[in-house]
């Protein structure tokens, strides 16, 4: 099996330079496809963009709790906090297993799969081109937060902007591939999205979801720093908010997730390809 | 030199089974039972460069399993499967290149959006140049008949207006070697004729192999010179349709027009008397015997019309489908 989870089948002989203008090629051809999809569906983007205000919810609850003065964090912080972690959840959304599980039952993988191309391409794009589709809705949400809650209005310093940035478009890969792993297990077993659903009471509670990790315990916070968890929230919500955090370490633990995730998925793919039994075989 | 070539070609799937009810279930749930079923069993063929074959078998034969291995979809639990010079299961891409498999009930078009939008990523895809993809667009189009609808959402499409669309994504990097899976499934009389002529077409031009299942007998007839026919996992026939519809009707039907009515012992020792109403009459005739019979028949009988006909090949691979079974000659 010479096929590749992130490469594009090889064609001939090609130079490194054409390779790379033959991906950014399919890169595109797909982005705008996905986006034009996705556009169809904009009322279901927005419904799904309004569905992910838990991080707003939290903020309500936790504006007039005590516990945040007692730990040093002012009710504007906790506004900007949850925010910027709103901000960053539309942004490393996933739900790759789901897309992939209803493609196998429905069969839709054997014509993909005949194709010179790694099917995690389509997906990493539909999930790219639905960032791209969300993007509006969530400036038009912060716009009205910052009507709703004034006192919370800050302008990041463009180089916590970047890291932010960067941290959250690392985080949503952490995310995907994460996911991708599991949705490897599709070809075992046509249920893999259950394992999904279990691996979200960890995220909840270690991304930074439900409360800054500043709240936690420290041995707690701790190991949920171990975690690929928080690189998906806390991380960039912190950068973006202008909360204490020590970047490079955390930089440094999503690059460790990413080196055991990505030989993870090459591994799970291979071994899954060569299990696939299309439905109705 | 074969561009398809199988041996010994053989794949068996495990199966859980479920008893009903409640016991049933918490068994199921407790302790799988799990049965080995064998779809396909030593099939031997090879299909030279060119070829148009017809693959026959009643449901469940083996057919879509054999195209999934013959397209590197599956891998074979034995024997040996070469296509184009490629060992399908490796799935290499210069493999993938020079194949295509449409299912007709399996689509790769995204479904709310213009075919025209999945043909652009499929040119990105196979490394087509924007011109050479708008070309082979053009020409496909043109070959299928095809215009404004490119431009429509597929889920508004026809039937016959999707599975064409469906066959542009499928063919738009020429391959060499076609496996089609009941292209024509659910299409009406008008756009199976259509997609008849397309694929004819297609092979003409392009020199293309095609092994073809259909349960459309047209679709065989029109297509098709050599037909392999599979029953429960196992090649039955390899031939012309001609060479299959003698082996499993050997017999031919004679219908006559008399001038008089006759009794039915009037007809023995011509054939197996299948009808007789007032003067009409239908005979089966063995093949070898024909040109004897029909002359003793003009000869003896106050004849006005006569008429050799195969019963229709539809009827013949009907029975034999529905039976379920074939009595080896």
């Amino acid at each position: 099996m010479n096929q590749r989870l992130f490469r594009p089948f090889p064609r001939g002989r090609q130079s490194g330079r054409s390779a790379l203008a033959s991906a950014l090629r399919i890169a595109r051809a797909l982005f705008i496809s996905q986006y034009a999809l996705m556009l169809e569906f904009r009322a279901e983007i927005l419904l799904w963009a309004l569905s992910g205000v838990m991080p707003l919810l939290m903020f309500s609850l936790w504006s007039s709790a005590p516990a945040g003065a007692a730990a040093g964090i002012s009710p504007q912080a906790f506004a900007r906090y949850f925010l910027a972690a709103f901000v960053v959840r539309q942004f490393t959304v996933v739900w790759v297993v789901y897309a992939f599980e209803e493609d196998n039952l429905l069969g839709r993988l054997s014509p993909l799969l005949l194709q010179p191309l790694p099917l995690v391409w389509r997906y990493a794009a539909a999930h790219l081109a639905e960032q791209a589709t969300r993007l509006p809705f969530v400036m038009a949400m912060v716009a009205l937060f910052f009507l709703a809650v004034p006192e919370a209005v800050w302008i990041p310093s463009p180089a916590r902007l970047l890291l932010a940035l960067l941290a959250a478009h690392l985080g949503f890969w952490l995310n995907f591939l994460l996911q991708h792993a599991i949705t490897m297990l599709c070809f075992w077993s046509e249920r893999a999205s259950a394992l999904e659903r279990f691996l979200f009471m960890p995220y909840l509670f270690l991304s930074g979801m439900l409360a800054p990790l500043d709240l936690y315990p420290e041995a707690v916070r701790r190991f949920a720093l171990l975690t690929p968890f928080p690189s998906m929230l806390y991380v960039p919500a912190q950068l973006a908010s202008g909360g204490a955090i020590d970047a490079l370490a955390a930089f440094r633990t999503v690059a460790l997730w990413l080196a055991v995730l990505i030989p993870l998925n090459l591994l799970l793919w291979r071994a899954g390809v060569r299990r696939y039994a299309a439905m109705g075989g | 030199m074969p561009i398809v070539s199988a041996r010994g070609l053989s794949r068996s799937f495990r199966v859980s089974e479920k008893d009903p009810g409640l016991a049933g279930t918490v068994r199921h749930f407790l302790k799988r039972r799990v049965r080995t079923v064998v779809a396909v069993r030593d099939l031997e063929f090879t299909i030279e460069p060119g070829e148009m074959v017809g693959f026959l078998g009643p449901n469940g034969a083996g057919k879509t399993t054999t195209l999934k291995m013959l397209s590197g979809l599956l891998h074979p639990s034995g024997g040996r499967v070469e296509v184009a010079g490629h060992v399908p299961a490796r799935r290499e891409a210069a493999f993938l290149r020079r194949i295509t498999l449409v299912m007709g009930q399996k689509q790769q078009l995204i479904w709310d959006l213009p075919p025209l939008d999945s043909l652009r990523v499929n040119a990105a895809v196979y490394g087509l140049d924007d011109r050479e993809a708008a070309r082979r667009i053009s020409e496909l189009a043109e070959m299928l008949e095809l215009g404004e609808e490119l431009h429509r959402p597929v889920r508004k499409l026809s039937l016959g207006q999707r599975m064409k669309a469906e066959l542009m994504a499928a063919l738009l990097h020429r391959p060499q070697v076609l496996f089609l899976d009941e292209p024509t499934l659910g299409l009406d009389v008008n756009a199976q004729a259509a997609m008849r002529r397309f694929l004819a077409d297609y092979n003409r031009r392009h020199g293309a192999t095609v092994l073809l299942t259909s349960h459309y007998m047209a679709d065989i007839t029109a297509l098709c010179p050599r037909v392999l026919l599979i029953h429960a996992g196992s090649l039955f026939h390899d031939g012309s349709l001609e060479q299959l519809t003698q082996r499993l009707a050997p017999r031919r039907e004679v219908r006559l027009e008399l001038a008089d009515t006759l009794p039915d012992s009037a007809f023995s020792g011509y054939g197996e008397l299948e009808s007789c109403s007032g003067r009409d009459v239908r005979l089966l005739v063995d093949r070898d015997r024909l040109t004897t019979v029909v002359g003793r028949l003009l000869a003896d009988l106050p004849v006005l019309d006569l008429e050799v006909r195969d019963p229709p090949i539809e009827d013949i691979i009907g029975r034999l489908f529905r039976q379920g079974s074939i009595e080896q000659p």
